[in-house]
């Protein structure tokens, strides 16, 4: 009955706003890490975003984007093997990378500033994503990149923490297109 | 600097000083070379396979810098010995310069092709020589093998002959390469 009664007044909140749908095949999510000065470029392939959003009513604004960390690569498969294991995205263990906004901030002409906790490998940290918008025809597509320090979610642990040889700046890039909004 | 006027038995300084660091740099990337390529995926594998490509970008600009100063400065003359030793040892320092460029050559298109650019003493980025392909990686990898054990067994027929001059014919030739 509480977890019925939960759904239907998530479902009422959610409907108050446009609910927008993720388009995966023009969706991109991709990131850059160096490796002793060689930028090491990988992306995943599987991720999922629910956006619920009016330009209007920005107070009611949410996102909510998973990323699959078992579907991570960076194009050599002996690499690709290495990063779900406990040192780098345990992935195994935790599958999943979650960033789960608490507000929305206009920032000029379709942009935003998103504030939010990104957790990944089940460390969290609090982080303002800059998200530009721009629709074309039945889509929105919502651009931007991020900043994060690897060792801040342990990615890389043991002898990895060395930041001389795998840089511990890593840029996150993500293309998300969105229809129904 | 003795002048080029001065007829001399030696080699220049210069060509003695890249001599013995070309010699010391191969040496050792060769053998950095052979351990690394079996390694697991590690900490240590990362940072060799680099300090490795540091290392053949490093030879292949100083072989450049050897070539040209070997093309513009004469070597002493050959000692007296039969005409068929004179032609095999020239034809070793002939190939023994192909290979200082073709191995790292080789190197660095097989690094391009596996997706890995080169960056210099991780500063300088190299610019790839092949688009990266996985087929190609292969191909590249086993060809850089091949031609650095091609050298290796050049330098051995390099090291053996100067062992002969030195301990059976005992005419001292050494002495020209002698810093």
């Amino acid at each position: 009955m509480k977890a019925l009664l939960a759904t239907l007044l998530l479902a009422a909140s959610v409907g108050a706003q446009a609910q927008a749908k993720l388009q995966p095949a023009q969706s991109d999510l991709s990131f850059q890490a160096h490796q002793m000065g060689v930028p090491v470029d990988g992306h995943f392939k599987h991720f999922d975003a629910q956006l619920a959003f009016d330009p209007a009513k920005l107070a009611a604004a949410q996102v909510s984007f998973t990323v699959d960390m078992n579907s991570g690569t960076i194009g050599a498969p002996e690499y690709d093997a290495e990063l779900v294991k406990a040192a780098w995205f345990n992935a195994g263990k935790l599958p999943q990378a979650v960033f789960k906004s608490t507000a929305f901030k206009p920032a000029g002409a379709g942009r935003y500033e998103v504030a939010g906790t990104l957790t990944i490998k089940g460390q969290s940290k609090p982080v303002v994503v800059p998200v530009t918008l721009s629709k074309s025809g039945a889509t929105t597509v919502a651009t931007g990149s991020l900043a994060i320090k690897r060792l801040d979610f342990k990615i890389g642990e043991g002898e990895w923490t060395d930041t001389s040889v795998v840089a511990d700046d890593v840029t996150v890039k993500f293309k998300l297109a969105f229809t129904g909004l | 600097m003795p002048s080029t006027a001065t007829p001399t038995a030696r080699y220049s300084l210069v060509a003695i000083a890249l001599h013995w660091l070309l010699a010391l740099a191969i040496v050792t990337c060769f053998c950095v070379g052979l351990y690394m390529a079996d390694l697991p995926f590690s900490l240590t594998r990362i940072k060799l396979f680099n300090w490795h490509k540091w290392a053949g970008i490093s030879i292949l600009a100083l072989s450049a810098i050897r070539l040209l100063w070997r093309l513009t400065h004469r070597p002493p003359a050959d000692p007296p010995m039969p005409s068929w030793q004179a032609r095999a040892a020239h034809l070793t320092h002939v190939l023994l310069y192909g290979f200082f460029f073709a191995v790292p050559l080789a190197g660095w298109a097989y690094s391009s092709a596996a997706g890995f650019p080169i960056v210099w003493f991780g500063v300088i980025h190299l610019p790839d020589l092949v688009a990266p392909d996985k087929a190609l990686s292969e191909t590249l990898k086993e060809l850089h093998g091949l031609l650095a054990y091609g050298l290796a067994g050049l330098v051995v027929m390099h090291i053996a002959a100067a062992l002969q001059h030195q301990f059976i014919k005992r005419d001292n030739l050494i002495r020209r390469m002698l810093p």
